[in-house]
């Protein structure tokens, strides 16, 4: 590849590029994330890539396969433009008709098609989903149209133009200001506004500076930093590499989880790329500007997300945390100063460089600027990534991009902020998502996770849950984290299995307050927020365990009992079967019972009887 | 134990802070586990004290001290995957195979382990075998497809004998 050493290089090549993807009269997009992978779509992929092929029609369609477009749960999915026809968990005997049908002479195929689970109709153009439409999905849907491993793809869409402006016609200081305007805060978690962070490293002295994205996205139920490093990594690193000028940085590094496999590899590949094309190393696009990455793999410890074990971590050292009485923007990584982001935030720098902080500002509400990505997932019916603009209720997401409940049951919950968040009820979801809105009514924006429950959740179980991750998590190294989450969690665990009492209550409640107050970082200072929230809006339920010893979601292990309801029970033997515990007796002669000393609750056998005879009492 | 490719590993170690990280992950990755002959090994070569290794190795959940199964079987233990019934399918695999999480089977065929979230959640409860995703899985589910490894091991060590035996009789 010829290195791009001027601005002007750099715009030759993307007009040489779009004149290049104008050829094709078909594009067919194919997302090739974890979840669609999971799902089976490589081999999807393929079996397209041959048929195409086969059929003499490389010269004029194009096959794309791209990050995730966070309709995980349809996939493997296959769009075919221009019309944006959309197919759904497609498998590659799917393809010769896909590719005979509909690419060749414009047919749609009703069988592939979505079905709304709302209208129950189905939608043929993508962006006639539900799902899709009432999203705003400035950095998401961006990954549709890029193939990761593919830089063209990314310079075809603007990309870099954001840091040619930069490096072209504005000094560091004015890319502060700009980002400061924009009113971005960061995504990671704490909500800081991200100019201010910029600002605080850039005045701070030191020999050298570095710039970190965080991509440890250690929360639960979290895929948004993911998705993002895996389907589009250059607009990551276009981020960063403005970030680093803002602030005068000649490192960065990536600090990304271990259990994301592909999005190592591709941030790696990406990298690659934009040092051949010297869009990273020395002398950027000719401007004398020097900057490079690296990706460093995490390893495996939800602690490592918070700024200084992070730094720690990739010092080569355990990673614990440190008190922060000295900011990471003014010691940080080796001592020097630091600007650590959330891949989330980095990605919307370029954006905001290019259109301006009036247009990204022109978004949100008055305290929250621009969109967020969530990961709603749980007990609704659309399940996925979502981005949406900053201010939308809960109740929309939930309802009206989710779909509402599944199972004709009964949404009672949504967790929002991850282990640091908390459990807001159904009389709350007409709050905006907003940082400030959600911490005022004792949950968190947190990263982005939004787990939708229903009935058939406990709301003990939930905070017993968090409790039990917090502990196994704590580095151990200050008291009241490592000493108070324990206590925490024993305290649930007897009210979870009858042995509570009313006055622990107030006990979890008193102790929630000293480790909220004394812990030295961020985990332990919000570990009690999962049970604060589910006692404030939960109440019941916790009083229900200890007075009734009742679990009436039927989740909390020792208050429940598996029965067998002989009017059902049809003597098949497949409960007996399948039960590894070998609880069930019975014969085709004698009816069927299960010995309590022996189960384990498990439930293998109500998941095997056909006749629904197994029930929770 | 061959520790040639622990050789290469740390000789084709950076210069950064953090090498000592990325050599102790591509040790994981080559050995399945970080030995103590390996942790001597690498205190020796990085000139850092035995117990920092073996702290950095304790500390970090990518790191295992003990020799993996043949199988790695992970349960994903995310919120997502709680709410919809992750706790019964690590109770199954757990029962089915007598073993604990983190620890290896007594015939050294499985290890089972939890993560914490693999980031996969709208295809929640999700379980690992040997680096394939199984989607929206259920105890039954799980039931089957440990039974079809076993199966599969089965048939491979009954080819291996007769491979053997064909040797012996030629
Ligand atoms: C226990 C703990 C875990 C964290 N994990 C993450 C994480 O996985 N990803 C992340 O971006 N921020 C995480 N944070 C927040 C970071 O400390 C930091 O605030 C953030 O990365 C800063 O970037 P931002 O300003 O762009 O959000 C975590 C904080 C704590 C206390």
């Amino acid at each position: 590849m010829p290195e791009l050493d001027s601005i002007a290089s750099l715009e030759a090549r993307r007009e040489e590029v779009a004149f290049t993807l104008a050829r094709y009269r078909t594009v067919v997009t194919m997302c090739g994330g974890t979840a669609c992978q999971a799902c089976g779509c490589q081999p999807v992929a393929r079996a397209m890539t041959r048929e195409v092929m086969a059929q003499g029609l490389e010269e004029t369609v194009y096959v794309r396969t791209t990050g995730c477009h966070g309709f995980c749960e349809q996939g493997p999915l296959v769009i075919i433009d221009p019309g944006g026809i959309v197919y759904v968990h497609v498998t590659p005997e799917d393809v010769p008709e896909i590719v005979a049908q509909t690419i060749r002479k414009g047919k749609v195929i009703e069988r592939l098609s979505y079905t709304d689970p709302v209208s129950d109709k189905t939608v043929q153009a993508e962006d006639e989903i539900p799902f899709y439409t009432r999203q705003k999905r400035l950095l998401l849907g961006e990954n549709r149209h890029i193939a990761p491993r593919d830089i063209d793809d990314y310079i075809a869409r603007g990309g870099y133009s954001a840091l040619a402006k930069a490096l072209d016609s504005m000094t560091p200081e004015a890319v502060v200001e700009e980002i400061e305007r924009s009113g971005l805060q960061g995504r990671g978690g704490g909500g800081y506004p991200t100019g201010k962070k910029w600002r605080q490293c850039r005045n701070a002295s030191g020999d050298a500076r570095y710039v970190i994205c965080n991509a440890d996205e250690g929360d639960p139920g979290d895929y948004m930093d993911r998705s993002l490093l895996e389907g589009n990594p250059h607009s990551i690193i276009e981020g960063m590499i403005i970030g680093a000028f803002a602030v005068g940085a000649r490192h960065g590094y990536i600090y990304v989880r271990k259990e994301y496999p592909l999005a190592v590899v591709n941030a790696g590949v990406a990298i690659r790329q934009a040092q051949a094309l010297r869009l990273l190393g020395e002398d950027i696009l000719g401007t004398g500007f020097d900057f490079d990455i690296q990706v460093v793999r995490g390893g495996g410890a939800f602690v490592c997300g918070e700024s200084t074990a992070l730094m720690a971590s990739l010092e080569g050292k355990v990673g614990e945390p440190r008190p922060k009485d000295i900011h990471t923007v003014e010691r940080g990584y080796l001592g020097q100063p630091t600007v650590l982001n959330n891949v989330e935030t980095w990605a919307n720098v370029p954006s905001i460089i290019r259109h301006g902080a009036d247009w990204f500002a022109s978004q949100g509400t008055e305290r929250s600027k621009g969109t967020k990505i969530f990961a709603l997932t749980g007990q609704v019916k659309n399940t996925g990534l979502i981005e949406v603009e900053m201010g939308t209720t809960l109740r929309e997401i939930i309802y009206d991009i989710g779909g509402g409940p599944k199972n004709g049951r009964e949404i009672k919950a949504v967790q929002t902020g991850g282990p640091s968040g908390g459990c807001l009820p159904t009389s709350q979801f007409d709050l905006p998502v907003d940082f400030d809105a959600l911490y005022e009514a004792g949950s968190m924006m947190g990263s982005g996770g939004m787990v939708v429950m229903d009935d058939s959740s406990c709301m003990v179980d939930v905070a017993k849950y968090f409790l039990a991750f917090l502990q196994d998590e704590s580095c151990g190294k200050c008291t009241p984290c490592r000493l108070g989450v324990g206590r925490l969690l024993e305290i649930v665990t007897d009210i979870s299995e009858g042995r509570g009492s009313l006055d622990q209550l107030d006990l979890l409640e008193d102790l929630s307050w000293t480790i909220s107050v004394a812990s030295l970082c961020a985990l332990g200072k919000t570990a009690p927020n999962p049970v604060l929230s589910t006692l404030k809006y939960f109440r019941d339920e916790y009083l229900d365990h200890i007075e009734n010893k009742r679990c009436a979601a039927g989740v909390c292990r020792a208050l429940i009992r598996l029965v067998i309801d002989s009017t059902l029970c049809d003597r098949c033997g497949k409960c007996i079967a399948n039960c590894p515990h070998k609880a069930i007796t019975g014969s085709r002669d004698t009816s069927y019972a299960i010995d309590d000393e022996l189960c384990t609750r498990c439930r293998i056998c109500a998941d095997a009887c056909e006749q629904h005879a197994i029930l929770v009492r | 134990m061959d520790l040639s490719r622990l050789e290469e590993i740390l000789d084709s170690k950076g210069s950064e802070t953090f090498a000592i990280m990325e050599v102790l992950q591509d040790v994981q990755e080559a050995y399945r586990y970080i030995s103590e002959e390996a942790i001597v090994r690498i205190s020796e070569r990085l000139d850092v004290p035995v117990i920092e290794v073996f702290r950095l190795a304790n500390f970090y959940k990518a790191f295992s001290l003990t020799p993996r199964g043949r199988h790695l079987i992970t349960v994903c233990a995310g919120t997502a995957c709680h709410v919809q019934g992750a706790p019964r399918l690590l109770d199954t695999v757990l029962a089915l195979l007598n073993t604990k999480p983190g620890e290896t089977t007594a015939d050294g065929a499985f290890t089972v382990e939890t993560v914490n979230c693999l980031g996969a959640c709208a295809l929640a409860p999700v379980v690992v075998i040997d680096g394939k995703y199984y989607d929206h899985m259920t105890p039954g589910k799980v039931r089957a497809l440990l039974e079809d490894i076993r199966f599969e091991d089965e048939l491979a060590e009954d080819e291996d004998e007769e491979e053997v035996e064909a040797e012996a009789n030629a």
